[in-house]
């Protein structure tokens, strides 16, 4: 395992009206990964940045970055984390050029002219340099938000829902950004509703609901154990009851025996093998089929599932 | 303490930009108001109007209408400069930034000071063509107007966290910097009001800096230029202090 960069223990935030945004929340995320956070509106995931970014205040629980005390040696570790805001959050009336310049230098690095043009260039605005944020499209609006969060060099960034409300091309162009930005070793925690996104970029991810992390896990492994395949056999002629040959696969009849549904695998593909045998093994047994729909369960389903779960628990 | 220069100036370069950039609003309008201030009192009514003391009239304004603008301005400024990256959300930046309590007042504070330095000479000079008068102690003048500057840009500051609407940030400078100034000696001197009022005025905080500024150009006023200093000092601590405690405990800041 990688070393930790940011370590958060008994994470909790009460706010005045008696809201619990983080309930105990434990996480540990390691040097040179992206990090996916996962969860419903009011999840607690921009109170979880917000605590590690200094925006807000924890009620108790302790935070450390890069091995440092996050609230005894905060310049030092704030130094190194860069933050992109869910809201498109900048002065309109400011060239590009200066605004990230700006960024740089509040963050104490000295100016640097070739760098500030790799930023801009690498997010396609060097063409847009001296245009005034309030010209742009909401896309490059927060493309520039990226690039300020990029000047002063961060070894840990947040991006909190990063392509809500950008478009399908736009979204795919962000996470190739985000690619880059793990190539130069940046670690990346974003937050998103789009699992997709998760799904598409994550190593890890962790889903969060009402304040408590319910699940940390490698993306591959939580799939893996927690992914299932489904298939949906349609049989030439309904079946009253189902041979022992096909009983003991996890099948059962459905559309009043006209299609066998398979639920089972983990995720890793087995699924898939097991409905080529169970195939084979209607061959064997004389029961003719006229079509077979398969699907792997996504991250979206182990989400939903979890959340499910978890309400079920609640209630 | 941790200082670090490079924040602070990026902070104060921005601030000035912003200042520049709105330079019609922030330089000309408060030079006209002042301007046809002094072209009406102290030019047109002023040739009419006895002096007070030693000094010509329209001469005698001028320091009470230089402590007009600049409380009023400095204020607005310094609130308008830390209120709107609140209320736009752009505050994060600050906030997540490794900057503390000195780069931010450096930053703001110094920006907003600086501003009212300029438009202070700008008045000055331009003064000059309605009214002729003279600096009896410039090196005074400077350092009474950089201290009022200073402290009215942390005011303004605190004034600026404190607001949470357009209508509460304009209410100090609107409903009572500009009545105090107007009644704290801008037009009369304190020792002609008639008693009680020539005492009663004393109460009024803003006498004692029209005074102390007045002062610096003509050698006499209504109180003393080292109670007028010392006061103004005494207000400039506390209100750096309240900052401090600001940004130790996150008031309106951090949530």
């Amino acid at each position: 395992m990688s070393d930790p960069i940011l370590e958060l223990s008994g994470l909790t935030k009460v706010y005045p009206g008696g809201l619990k945004a983080l309930d105990d929340v434990d996480l540990t995320i390691r040097k040179g990964e992206i990090f996916a956070l996962l969860g419903p509106n009011g999840a607690g995931k921009t109170t979880l940045i917000g605590a590690v970014c200094g925006l807000v205040r924890p009620t108790s629980g302790s935070m450390r970055a890069f091995g440092q005390d996050l609230q005894g040696d905060w310049r030092q570790a704030r130094a190194r984390i860069g933050l992109v805001p869910q809201e498109l959050s900048t002065d309109m009336f400011e060239p590009v050029k200066h605004a990230v310049e700006y960024s740089r230098g509040l963050f104490g690095l000295a100016p640097d002219p070739a760098r500030i043009e790799e930023i801009l260039r690498s997010l396609s605005l060097w063409d847009k340099r001296d245009n005034r944020i309030m010209e742009l499209s909401g896309g490059m609006k927060r493309r520039v938000l990226i690039a300020k969060a990029m000047a002063h060099e961060p070894d840990l960034l947040f991006l909190d829902e990063p392509t809500a409300g950008v478009d399908v091309e736009l979204r795919k162009d962000m996470w190739h950004q985000i690619d880059a930005m793990r190539a130069r070793g940046v670690t990346v925690i974003l937050t998103t509703h789009y699992i997709e996104e998760a799904e598409e970029m994550a190593d890890r991810v962790g889903i969060i609901r009402k304040g408590r992390i319910l699940m940390v896990d490698e993306k591959d492994a939580m799939m893996a154990r927690l992914g299932r395949t489904e298939a949906h056999i349609m049989l030439a002629e309904p079946l009253g009851a189902l041979p022992p040959a096909i009983a003991q696969f996890p099948v059962e009849l459905e559309e009043g025996g006209r299609s066998i549904c398979y639920r089972g695998g983990d995720g890793t593909g087995k699924g898939r093998e097991e409905v080529a045998d169970l195939t084979k093994a209607l061959i064997a047994s004389g029961i003719d089929y006229v079509g077979i729909d398969v699907r792997e369960s996504s991250l979206e389903d182990i989400f939903v599932s979890l959340l499910g779960d978890e309400e079920g628990e609640a209630a | 303490m941790i200082f670090n220069a490079r924040s602070a100036w990026s902070i104060y370069r921005r601030e000035l930009w912003r200042f520049l950039r709105t330079a019609f609003q922030s330089v000309l309008a408060p030079v006209l108001t002042t301007a046809l201030y002094i072209l009406v009192f102290g030019s047109a009514i002023g040739d009419r109007m006895p002096d007070v003391g030693s000094v010509d009239y329209g001469a005698f304004i001028i320091p009470g209408l230089l402590m007009l603008t600049l409380l009023g301005e400095t204020t607005s400024n310094s609130s308008f400069g830390i209120y709107m990256p609140r209320f736009t959300g752009t505050i994060y930046e600050l906030l997540s930034a490794p900057v503390g309590v000195a780069e931010t007042l450096v930053g703001f504070v110094g920006a907003a000071a600086t501003k009212s330095l300029i438009l202070a000479a700008i008045i000055l000079l331009t003064a000059r063509i309605f009214v002729p008068y003279d600096i009896a102690h410039p090196f005074f003048a400077f350092v009474f107007i950089l201290l009022v500057a200073a402290s009215f840009s942390l005011f303004g500051f605190i004034l600026g966290i404190w607001a949470d609407s357009f209508e509460k940030l304009g209410i100090i400078p609107m409903l009572i910097l500009t009545p105090l100034t107007f009644l704290g000696g801008t037009f009369y001197s304190i020792a002609d009001l008639p008693a009680p009022w020539d005492t009663v005025a004393l109460v009024n905080p803003i006498v004692y800096l029209v005074s102390g500024l007045r002062w610096t150009f003509y050698g006499s006023a209504d109180v003393s230029i080292w109670v007028s200093l010392g006061l103004t000092l005494a207000f400039l601590f506390t209100c750096t202090a309240v900052i401090a405690y600001i940004f130790r405990t996150g008031w309106r800041l951090r949530d």
